[in-house]
């Protein structure tokens, strides 16, 4: 029991954790009452956006395939936010990792089994590169990492929807789509019927690969040195120019991994017309399991608890699903005024300091 | 291909797209450098344009007042940057951050309420929303070329050039823009000399709100006659790095907006004639990082170059010092 | 004469928790030039910006003309009529003097409501002249000397009015011939009717300049004085004033082979200002070497290019043999050299991560603590943590906890533990003691000794006179950037002795300086 608490229960106090269960709670009320001002059958609704998962078994299924992307995601900035770096390059580093698995699904011949692991290793690799061009953007240039990262995201995006255009497509199909992944890609089905695919195994892998990673090795040490006082990191001996470079490659490496994973688990051939944008819920995945990997399923769980039921709820009813969006940026806005937690906190501190000095001589 | 392209640019219509595409992009790139220069990044204006491109369209729909659209839609794309202000300046909230939330709160809240009205997720067409007008000049129109590409533009594109007056004028004119600078510049500075950096930052945040609220309208009812899903398309991003390179004045934001209105009108220009657009449209943002990385790389070159000589002169001063010295 | 300002049971309690003010009973007379003394941390600065409406008091009051205001703002201080000339200067650098000085209350044109820049330049040449203070008016900030950016502060105050300047450590900044300068200028500006505070920790310019003088000691005040009635030795007493005299028993001297040496070091900072002028010196084992001289003669940035933090603009650095000049500093910590940072709130410590994490910033790639391929040995880990705040005596409940909850010794002796336990055979020691309550200041130096017994070649810096004293064997001073000179036997020499050498009234031939290389 007690270690159970251990785990779950930040040792340095409970604000956070209410901070954050307060924007959970939060996010579901208010999901509750923009579908009161906008249906014509609220209750219904209601109904169908929070019991989403309960009400059909397909709709369970679906809430752990969608938990797939956003805990690459949510993982890749973990990473990222454990150095206090606001990086969003991982949504590049995913479609890219999709856009480079799809060419090695389509174009390659390997045996299956190895064919989708060599996949995974090329988009991770990728992505993990184009994870490092923010980090030396702002080394080397001092550009704010976030606004490059979402300028490099078009810029990434325009290129592999080009190579998919151009180089990838299936020209027997109307619709945009690339050739068919060859069979030996296709990662297994779990459960058979369903789309649960065994790409839900390897992301619970790398929660806990990522966990041991920055928690129990001296790389992962040294990135949450240095995201906790990086002029001490330097003082200390840690080479920190590596650290952030390293760390940002790990962070792209994931979402490269994430984009190759959804290919060859997910779908048959790359038909993604837009930008899928996973790293804005990787964004609420990573604040609410607050930069630790290892709340990492519980916080995607609760997300994808909430795209489900938005996606059912807009399929039967008269709310849009990008409402899903809406609440997520109320959630962050939340979570990012913790000062107001903190001026508790400093109220506490002086009122405890003053008992101790015995009042003002 | 380059006899293609030299051909292009050396059309009219070419430059008559050019300043069409730069005007938003300039709008909002006016408005990152106004916040910006008191210190305050504005993330928000993303939201700022969507919302403003929502509500502009719906307004005027609604009332069959396109200046009414217009005023509505800037006023909600003031709104957001009060909503920004009010988290980072009064809540203390990381202000990029919050800028992000809000972005994402606006692409999902315009199309959840574009879809409440109209059913529809993606475009506005079934709404009859009125388009801002285009304007003819008197005298330029008859100038060969040039009458055809300034002459005939939206009048959101005459906004934007008066802006960057306007702007210019706010900054190095009035003392509200010198309170401005030292805000952004030394905060403790414009404290200790009695100005409350909290309404400046506020004021620079309305002001930037206006000019996302014309650029978000424009792009709704000008470039296009529709509101569609994600119409900003990162033009409040691209703003804030473009900010960067307008080294922080209005002037500087015509250049900074022409190197993405300039790639931005060659893409439109060369998709409308069936070339590869996706590679093209990559263009614009790749182009304004290199910009970015470019005025950097220069600026930190002279600031070297700046340290370097007072070095140099600092050795001088502590070898005659010496000198003396030893004379004595 | 008149009271001008007075403060009641002025106290201020930080948000982190630092008692920075308690209870002052400060009084300034009107047309005088108050002298402010006290070392880093006494707490002038605080009590300062409360007078100046940047902080605000947690209790107690400030009395202007015998009547009580509330200096909610700077913009309250200026309607009160006080002005300050901050030690970092509060100009914007890419506007004019003259929109400087105007700024908060511009000139306008009176039709258009523009801003008058003419007027500005001619009000800043006319106050300039009327003041003698000369600025250029029409110049850049950026592109004036760091003298006449201090005359533009001041005459900001004035240009709003001020009655009461006050001045924070403004000699700080400048070379000799412009402090002589400034003081003329200041006493001019007394004859006009101004007030003046005048914060400084040199005392020699207190006797130079002040009417009456405050002593502040661990944010208290400890007394007022006329500067006619008393000498530099009382107040460098009160000053210091600790009620424990430094005992530490002292093993025989016997240094061993040369372990840091150090020649032609020179630095120049961000303003051009030389703060290392070919500075050489060698530290030997077994030996205390101590760095005496007034903060801000270039002890700070000695030890940053030591250890790594700054680059030099000439000169070489060896540490046992090898040359580490301008090398990373985790390649200087690799070459057998450990460093208790002067300020372990920004660099010694970080102060989110927990003790454990903080101990062992330096050697968690060991192979006691990390297995040859990167897994962290935790529990070898807590248990070394566990050993060292037991040995080095770090009150907390657990070493999980993070270092922001300690206190300000037991941060620090969590600094001490790391340093004094990495395998280096060189401590660079900066302010070792600064902010720490006695029962961790004996602990501290009983330490530093036993690493003096242990074969260590030990530099220390401390601003604390009595302390460098007390500890080390030999001492060089630093006046303006240079070694002006070496004592090989700090027993032999006298406080007073070195007062004279750190004011830079003495200095000994460049031949008896240079034995301190020891060739």
């Amino acid at each position: 029991m007690s270690n159970i608490k251990k785990f779950f229960v930040d040792r340095e106090s409970l604000a956070p954790a209410l901070v954050t269960l307060f924007a959970a709670i939060f996010s579901l009320l208010a999901g509750v009452v923009l579908i009161f001002i906008v249906s014509k059958d609220p209750v219904q609704s209601t109904k169908n956006f929070l019991l989403a998962p309960f009400l059909r078994s397909y709709n369970l299924y679906y809430l752990l395939i969608v938990m797939v992307p956003i805990t690459f995601t949510g993982l890749a900035l973990c990473v990222v936010y454990q150095l206090r770096y606001m990086s969003l390059i991982v949504d590049a580093s995913l479609y890219t990792g999709a856009v480079v698995a799809t060419a090695i699904g389509t174009l390659v011949s390997l045996p299956a089994g190895i064919h989708p692991a060599v996949a995974m290793i090329a988009s991770g690799i990728v992505g993990g590169l184009i994870g490092l061009l923010p980090a030396i953007l702002k080394i080397r240039w001092r550009a704010n990492e976030l606004v490059s990262s979402l300028m490099l995201n078009y810029v990434f995006y325009f290129l592999g929807s080009f190579v998919i255009l151009y180089y990838l497509r299936d020209r027997s199909q109307t619709i945009l789509s690339s050739m068919p992944f060859k069979q030996t890609f296709l990662l297994p089905r779990l459960i058979p019927n369903t789309q649960l695919h065994a790409g839900f195994l390897i992301a619970a892998g790398f929660v806990v690969l990522v966990s041991i990673f920055l928690y129990r090795t001296r790389w992962g040490y040294e990135i949450r040195i240095t995201g906790a006082n990086p002029r001490f990191a330097m003082y200390a001996g840690i080479p920190v120019t590596s650290v952030i470079l390293y760390a940002h490659f790990i962070s792209g490496f994931l979402g490269g991994v994430g984009g190759a994973v959804e290919m060859s688990g997910l779908y048959r051939s790359f038909i993604w017309q837009m930008d899928p944008s996973y790293a804005w819920d990787g964004v609420i995945v990573a604040m609410l399991a607050r930069r630790n990997p290892k709340f990492v399923p519980l916080s995607a769980a609760f997300f994808a608890y909430l795209r489900v039921g938005a996606d059912f709820m807009s399929r039967r009813g008269d709310v849009a699903f990008e409402f899903i969006t809406l609440l997520q940026g109320m959630i962050i806005l939340i979570l990012a005024s913790d000062k107001i937690v903190n001026y508790f906190k400093e109220r506490q501190l002086r009122k405890q300091i003053l008992k101790n000095q015995g009042g003002v001589r | 291909m380059i006899h293609f392209i030299a051909g292009v640019v050396s059309s009219s219509n070419y430059w008559f797209i050019v300043l069409r595409s730069t005007a938003p992009i300039l709008l909002v790139t006016l408005g990152a450098v106004i916040t910006a220069q008191a210190g305050i990044m504005n993330m928000a204006l993303e939201g700022s344009m969507l919302w403003a491109a929502l509500v502009g369209v719906i307004v005027s729909a609604a009332t069959g007042s396109v200046w009414l659209g217009l005023l509505a839609g800037i006023a909600a794309s003031v709104m957001v940057a009060l909503v920004l202000g009010f988290f980072a300046l009064k809540l203390d909230a990381n202000a990029v951050l919050s800028g992000v939330a809000l972005n994402l709160v606006a692409t999902g809240g315009t199309v959840f309420v574009l879809f409440a009205l109209t059913g529809d997720k993606g475009i506005s067409s079934s709404l009859p929303s009125k388009v801002l007008p285009t304007l003819t000049i008197p005298l330029i129109k008859d100038i060969p070329w040039i009458g055809k590409v300034v002459s005939g533009q939206n009048i959101i594109v005459y906004i934007a050039a008066i802006s960057v007056v306007a702007i210019d004028f706010i900054l190095r004119r009035f003392t509200v823009g010198r309170r401005i600078k030292a805000t952004g510049e030394n905060l403790d500075a414009a404290k200790a000399a009695g100005i409350d950096p909290i309404k400046i930052k506020f004021f620079t945040l309305v002001i930037s709100g206006i000019l996302a609220g014309f650029a978000g309208c424009f792009l709704s009812m000008g470039y296009t006659s529709n509101f569609t899903s994600g119409i900003a398309a990162g033009r409040g991003y691209v703003a804030n790095a473009a900010q960067v390179v307008a080294g922080g004045t209005a002037v500087g934001s015509i250049f900074a907006a022409l190197l993405f209105g300039l790639t931005d009108a060659m893409a439109t220009y060369l998709q409308n004639i069936g070339m590869m657009p996706e590679l093209i449209q990559a263009l614009p943002y790749a182009v304004t990082i290199l910009g970015f990385v470019v005025v950097t790389w220069v600026r930190d070159r002279r600031e070297n170059e700046r340290k370097r000589k007072l070095f140099a002169s600092a050795a001088t001063k502590s070898a005659t010092k010496k000198e003396k010295l030893h004379g004595v | 004469m008149h009271t001008l300002i007075r403060t009641e049971k002025l106290s201020k309690i930080y948000p982190n928790g630092t008692f920075a003010n308690k209870s002052i009973e400060f009084t300034v007379l009107e047309g005088e030039i108050h002298g402010l003394v006290g070392e880093n941390g006494a707490g002038k600065s605080t009590l300062m910006k409360m007078l100046y409406g940047e902080e605000q008091p947690s209790a107690g009051q400030i009395l202007i003309d015998e009547k009580p205001v509330s200096l909610a703002s700077e913009f309250d201080a200026i309607k009160a009529g006080i002005g300050m000339v901050h030690q970092h200067f509060m100009l914007v650098p890419s506007l004019t003097a003259a929109e400087n000085l105007v700024l908060g209350k511009e000139p306008k044109h009176p039709k258009s409501r523009t801003f008058d820049f003419e007027t500005a330049a001619r009000v800043t040449e006319e106050l300039s002249k009327q003041y003698n203070l000369p600025v250029i008016a029409k110049a850049r900030v950026a592109d004036l000397s760091v003298s006449m950016r201090q005359k533009l502060e001041i005459l900001k105050a004035l240009y709003r009015g001020a009655r009461i300047l006050i001045l924070d450590e403004p000699t700080a900044v400048l070379t000799p011939q412009e402090t002589e300068e400034l003081f003329v200028e200041l006493k001019a500006l007394r004859n006009h009717g101004k007030t003046i505070i005048f914060i400084s920790h040199k005392l020699k310019e207190i006797f130079q300049l002040c009417d009456r003088v405050t002593v502040m000691r661990d944010g208290r005040m400890i007394a007022t004085h006329k500067v006619a009635e008393i000498d530099i030795h009382q107040i460098s007493n009160e000053m210091v004033g600790r009620e424990v005299r430094f005992e530490v028993a002292h093993p025989p001297f016997a240094p061993g082979a040369k372990a840091l040496e150090v020649r032609d070091l020179a630095f120049v900072d961000d303003f051009g200002i030389a703060k290392l002028k070919k500075v050489s010196f060698a530290l030997r084992q077994n030996e205390i070497l101590g760095v005496v001289g007034v903060d801000g003669n270039g002890q700070t940035e000695l030890v940053e290019i030591i250890t790594g933090a700054q680059r030099a603009l000439a000169g070489t650095v060896r540490a046992n043999g090898a040359e580490i000049t301008n090398r990373s500093p985790g390649y200087i910590r690799h070459h057998g050299i450990a460093h208790i940072a002067e300020d372990r709130m920004t660099v010694g410590t970080a102060l989110p991560a927990s003790i454990e994490q903080n101990i062992l910033a330096d050697r968690y790639w060991d192979r006691k603590f990390s297995s040859a391929t990167g897994f962290l040995k935790s529990r070898e880990m807590s248990a070394y943590a566990d050993t060292l705040v037991k040995e080095f005596d770090i009150r907390c409940k657990s070493a999980k906890q993070p270092v922001a909850s300690l206190s300000g010794g037991n941060m620090q002796k969590v600094v001490v533990a790391r340093e004094f336990t990495a395998s280096a055979s060189i401590l660079i020691i900066s302010q070792p003691t600064r902010g720490v309550d006695i029962g961790a200041i004996e602990y501290i130096h009983s330490k530093i000794m036993e690493m003096r017994g242990a074969a260590k070649a030990i530099l220390l810096v401390s601003s604390d006179l009595q302390e460098v004293m007390a500890l080390s064997d030999s001492l060089i001073v630093m006046h303006e950037g240079e070694i002006v000179a070496y004592f090989p036997s700090a027993a032999s020499v006298t406080d007073k002795e070195l007062g004279l050498y750190m004011l830079g009234i003495k200095r000994q031939s460049d031949d008896e300086i240079r034995k301190v290389l020891h060739e």
